[in-house]
């Protein structure tokens, strides 16, 4: 902008209304939102009002004029799996839009086989397919360290990290890019792309979920499936979730999910088995009996399990 | 002579901020949005060369507006439409064609009437460009 504009930046009598501009950018009921889906991540949100406090004073900036210049906003979201991080790229690009620094607010997921080709020359087509899909909005790349082999050198993800950096810097204007992965993986994949790192303004930390906030969250997630544990279903399942956290493969929010889906199964079963005819609160009561049937109990906490294979076939119960 | 094909074909040129916001419409509309080039431009020549696959899936203009730009680059001196096709059933058409990019320097068409039988008289129109081969026809 070449000359100071006298918008709704500032009033007559030359002050700035911090207030209005806020209300204005209707960010308030999406914070109001974070708050109550996403359960305890309190530094994150914190990072993520400071974030929209920095954009908001930039957009004021701008719109007085004092300068043009668009802050960073690429981000990387470091965590063990299930601590939301998806979620709250989602949310993120919510709050982008509402501000006004990206014009769609669409989030476009991606790992290394949407970005890297099997064969020369097919890497670049792909890449700048999906950063063109994710223009205007976000491009969320899942465990990002993977895009980089140091053990090959002739892999093809470097092709896709350069033209993602110079996406990064010479687009800002259209694209919004997180990087999410766990944490040491990124911090390695950080120091042997050290161009990431510096085009990297905000780096997120999500923390492990306690005890009490992996319960709050099973809450959740059942009451908005209709679905409600009674007081001895509840003990069980603090117990259930005290001896799943000490198991290998411990996926936090996705570990709750997967064994809510896994005890509604158990339920209907039961349910069935039991035939004849039940009042219908019976139908959304979850009993102790579906929690405690999971193999969780019958295994010893520090026996693992003889079978193993890769992680992803291992079932988690 | 000013070739006049799809829409907007009587107003002046779009610059690049009109053409964004007509793809944006496309998009908004959930068109994917194709680029195509001749240098052909007889009326009855509808399948132009294909610059690339449609783009599908996009959100923002900014892919097409890239696209374009790349397709310019390539072939300054051909004409350039944009296609915005719309897939719904009992439409199934292209919803919005118009030109992003024509030869500097248009010469036109020549009318010819050849007498038949009785009398008739038939029309053709050709090209004064395309007399030349592909890929020298408006290089001055």
């Amino acid at each position: 902008m070449s000359e100071p504009e006298t918008g709704p930046a500032a009033g007559e009598d030359g002050l700035v209304d911090l207030d209005a501009a806020y209300r204005e950018a209707q960010v308030e009921p999406l914070f109001d939102d974070l708050e109550r889906e996403l359960i305890g991540l309190t530094p994150v949100k914190r990072r993520i009002r400071e974030i929209a406090a920095l954009l908001l004073v930039a957009r004021l900036r701008q719109q007085l004029g004092l300068c043009a210049e668009r802050p960073s906003l690429h981000m990387s979201f470091t965590g063990p799996p299930g601590t939301g991080k998806t979620t709250v790229a989602l949310r993120m690009a919510m709050i982008l839009h509402k501000m006004g620094f990206v014009r769609r607010g669409h989030l476009v997921v991606a790992s290394r086989d949407d970005l890297v080709g099997q064969y020369v020359g097919h890497t670049a087509p792909k890449t700048r397919e999906v950063l063109k899909k994710a223009m205007g909005g976000v491009l969320f790349i899942d465990e990002a360290y993977y895009l980089y082999r140091p053990e090959n050198e002739r892999d093809y993800g470097q092709e896709a990290i350069e033209m993602l950096l110079q996406a990064m810097e010479n687009q800002r204007e259209d694209l919004v890019v997180i990087l999410a992965g766990y944490k040491e993986r990124m911090e390695v994949f950080f120091q042997s792309n050290p161009g990431f790192h510096s085009r990297i303004a905000h780096h997120i930390d999500f923390p492990d979920y306690s005890l009490e906030e992996l319960m709050a969250i099973a809450e959740l997630m059942l009451r908005r499936q209709m679905y409600r544990f009674d007081d001895e279903s509840r003990r069980a399942f603090g117990d259930y979730l005290e001896r799943r956290i000490r198991q290998p493969h411990f996926a936090n929010a996705r570990s709750v999910r997967n064994a809510l889906d896994r005890i509604r199964l158990r339920q209907a079963q039961r349910l069935v088995e039991q035939g004849g005819q039940i009042p219908p609160a019976e139908l959304s009561r979850i009993d102790a009996k579906d929690v405690l049937r999971s193999r969780v109990f019958s295994e010893a906490p520090e026996h693992e399990p003889s079978y193993a294979g890769p992680a992803s076939l291992r079932k988690e119960s | 002579m000013r070739v006049t094909q799809g829409t907007f074909s009587y107003l002046p040129d779009l610059d690049d901020d009109q053409v964004r916001a007509q793809v944006r419409y496309c998009l908004d509309k959930g068109w994917p949005v194709a680029i195509e080039y001749t240098d052909d431009p007889h009326p009855r020549n509808v399948y132009w060369e294909m610059w690339g696959l449609p783009l599908f899936d996009l959100k923002d203009p900014a892919g097409v507006m890239q696209e374009i730009a790349a397709c310019r680059e390539a072939f300054p001196d051909h004409y350039i439409r944009v296609n915005g096709y719309d897939r719904r059933l009992g439409r199934q058409t292209v919803g919005l064609s118009f030109i992003v990019n024509r030869p500097k320097h248009e010469p036109g068409f020549r009318l010819e009437r050849s007498e038949g039988p009785d009398r008739r008289i038939r029309y053709t129109i050709r090209s004064y460009a395309a007399q030349r081969p592909s890929g020298e026809r408006y290089s001055s």
